[in-house]
């Protein structure tokens, strides 16, 4: 039982991250009806900009601690993300408003080449690190109850709160504030947004901006626990089962869909593991997809979308 | 000469020679006509004369190829929806465009969104004059809602009301704006004589106690000739009629279009 427990919340956590990765491509999808490709290459820029700046402006600026160089690091990351919404708000969609949906993911997938790029070429591309200072000793729990306790690993537990707690910000913002109710109102009828004067490239630019927020804690956790390098932007594509099996138009969606195939993942691989040689992990996610596809391809809170014949 | 005549005063919207083409359709063929300050314009015609793209034109979904506007003293050769709603133009939609999965509450408050100033951050972080200035919007939506008698829904998600309702939260939304104009297409389509009644109610309501200039297009004609100050004909994109209701219905080229002739 304390096993169990012990796979189950380190799937918890895991899935934690994707629901933060598959958060980025929802929150897009929904303002603006585009598949954002490019959602794996701001992972990569974000943690490549995080991990250099964090290590150069100690040397720049000539101060000595961490803390100050991370939060620095990360301050200037985000702006670097705001900076390029900006631009791929400006430059690229605002000229393809109106096309066809494959256009649009076509410009997204060249915007992804161009990230991956233009960070490897401004940041370099070999392995770096992030070190935020999250706790790496494991710790054991609930020692009372079970033989030996449940091991939890106190770096994904860090890694989890975090992203729950950007999570939860995002969801009190778009619940309760007057842009947030502007969002929801693009996502539901761009039409009616519009006819009520809502801008729909200023509410582009927020999305973009959160989809790089989430981008950037992505990025950092993944490249702070696994190093920063360019297999990185390949994460997005773990994301994607989880968009798939939450619903591309769903929030909470996300969270689940990210949640379900975390716990999956790593329950599958114990578990099931052994009668099929292991590996389970690496697409286990992705058959859970492909059924889903097959038997209920909204998702499971998507909108059913019905088309006259 | 009586209350109501006296009310209408000058020109507010001015279209001269609209045409509007879809490729090599026509939908609008040198459409000039104009809209008075406090009056109730109604647009009729079959079906497929023109009649929303006519107020699509108004309303800046729909640029024309040839004519212009001329809105509040303003000339525009094109306008965008956004331009429209600044400028104080509000719309309903002929097939319900609300946004379903938020709540009655919600969907009036968009229509407050031209009237936010707080900025993001503000909001973000629930700052004091962001939070006064949601109350203050909000308390204007509730008067609202409290006017369009829908209190037992304030907190339903629209897309789960009877579809009477919805047209009334879309009437509720554009109303938010405290339009100059208000554009209602076919704000009757589909009701029962009841809810007729009520949706007619309403909009004489708003158009004598806040003076909005009401644009609609509405095809019961009973509904149409109570309380239009003037109509609009239309008839495969060319306007055949322009006048008040009973003068209108004489004419023997509206008749022939719309009414029908016997023998």
């Amino acid at each position: 039982m304390g096993f169990f427990l012990e796979t189950l919340i380190s799937g918890l956590m895991s899935g934690m991250l994707y629901a933060l990765v598959g958060l980025g491509f929802v929150l897009i999808f929904k303002a603006s009806g585009v598949f954002n490709f490019a959602q794996g290459a701001m992972v990569l820029v974000a943690a490549l900009s995080m991990a250099r700046f964090s290590e150069w402006l100690p040397r720049w600026l000539g101060f000595e601690s961490v803390l100050w160089a991370n939060v620095l690091a990360f301050a200037l990351s985000a702006l670097l993300l705001f900076v390029l919404a900006y631009a791929i708000e400006r430059l690229v969609l605002r000229h393809l408003v109106n096309q066809e949906a494959t256009t649009l993911l076509m410009a997204t997938l060249g915007i992804s080449y161009f990230l991956d790029g233009l960070g490897q070429f401004s940041f370099g591309s070999s392995v770096y690190s992030i070190d935020i200072g999250m706790p790496k000793n494991p710790w054991f729990a609930f020692e009372g109850i079970f033989e030996g306790g449940v091991l939890i690993s106190l770096e994904d537990l860090t890694a989890a709160i975090v992203a729950a707690l950007l999570v939860t910000t995002l969801a009190l913002f778009f619940q309760f504030t007057a842009t947030g109710r502007a969002l929801r109102a693009v996502a539901d009828d761009h039409q009616a947004a519009q006819s009520v004067g809502i801008a729909l490239n200023r509410i582009w630019l927020i999305v973009w901006c959160i989809a790089g927020l989430c981008a950037l804690v992505a990025g950092m956790i993944w490249g702070s626990k696994f190093g920063v390098q360019f297999t990185l932007s390949t994460v997005a594509l773990r994301a994607l089962p989880v968009v798939i099996l939450g619903g591309l138009t769903s929030i909470p969606g996300a969270i689940i869909g990210g949640l379900i195939i975390g716990v999956g993942e790593k329950l599958s691989e114990v578990y099931l593991g052994a009668w099929v040689g292991g590996g389970i992990e690496i697409w286990f996610a992705y058959v859970l997809a492909l059924l889903f596809l097959l038997f209920q391809p909204q998702g499971l809170f998507g909108e059913r979308i019905i088309d006259r014949v | 000469m009586g209350a109501r005549e006296r009310r209408i005063g000058d020109v507010i919207l001015e279209m001269a020679n609209i045409s509007l083409t879809f490729g090599g359709v026509k939908a609008l063929a040198d459409i000039s006509f104009d809209v008075r300050e406090h009056e109730i314009r109604a647009i009729i015609g079959p079906n497929g004369a023109g009649k929303s793209s006519l107020l699509n034109v108004i309303n800046g979904v729909y640029v024309p190829q040839q004519g212009s506007i001329r809105f509040a003293g303003k000339q525009f050769d094109r306008m965008t929806p956004r331009q429209a709603a600044q400028m104080g133009i509000a719309r309903t939609f002929q097939n319900l465009a609300l946004f379903k999965g938020m709540s009655v509450l919600d969907n009036i408050m968009t229509g407050r969104n031209l009237r936010m100033r707080c900025g993001l951050l503000a909001q973000a972080i629930r700052a004091g004059p962001a939070l006064a200035e949601e109350h203050r919007h909000r308390e204007f939506v509730e008067h609202i809602i409290e006017f369009l008698e829908i209190q037992p829904w304030r907190k339903t998600p629209v897309g789960r009301l009877p579809y009477g309702l919805q047209k009334r939260v879309d009437l509720g939304r554009a109303l938010a704006m405290e339009p100059h104009m208000l554009l209602l297409d076919e704000p009757m389509a589909g009701m029962n004589i009841e809810e007729k009644q009520d949706m007619s109610r309403y909009i004489l309501d708003v158009n004598d106690e806040f003076g909005t200039t009401i644009v609609l297009i509405e095809h019961d004609m009973g509904v149409v000739m109570d309380i239009s100050d003037r109509l609009v004909v239309l008839d495969y994109g060319k306007k055949i009629g322009d006048g008040p209701p009973n003068v209108v219905c004489a004419d023997a080229a509206v008749i022939r279009a719309y009414l029908g002739v016997t023998a």
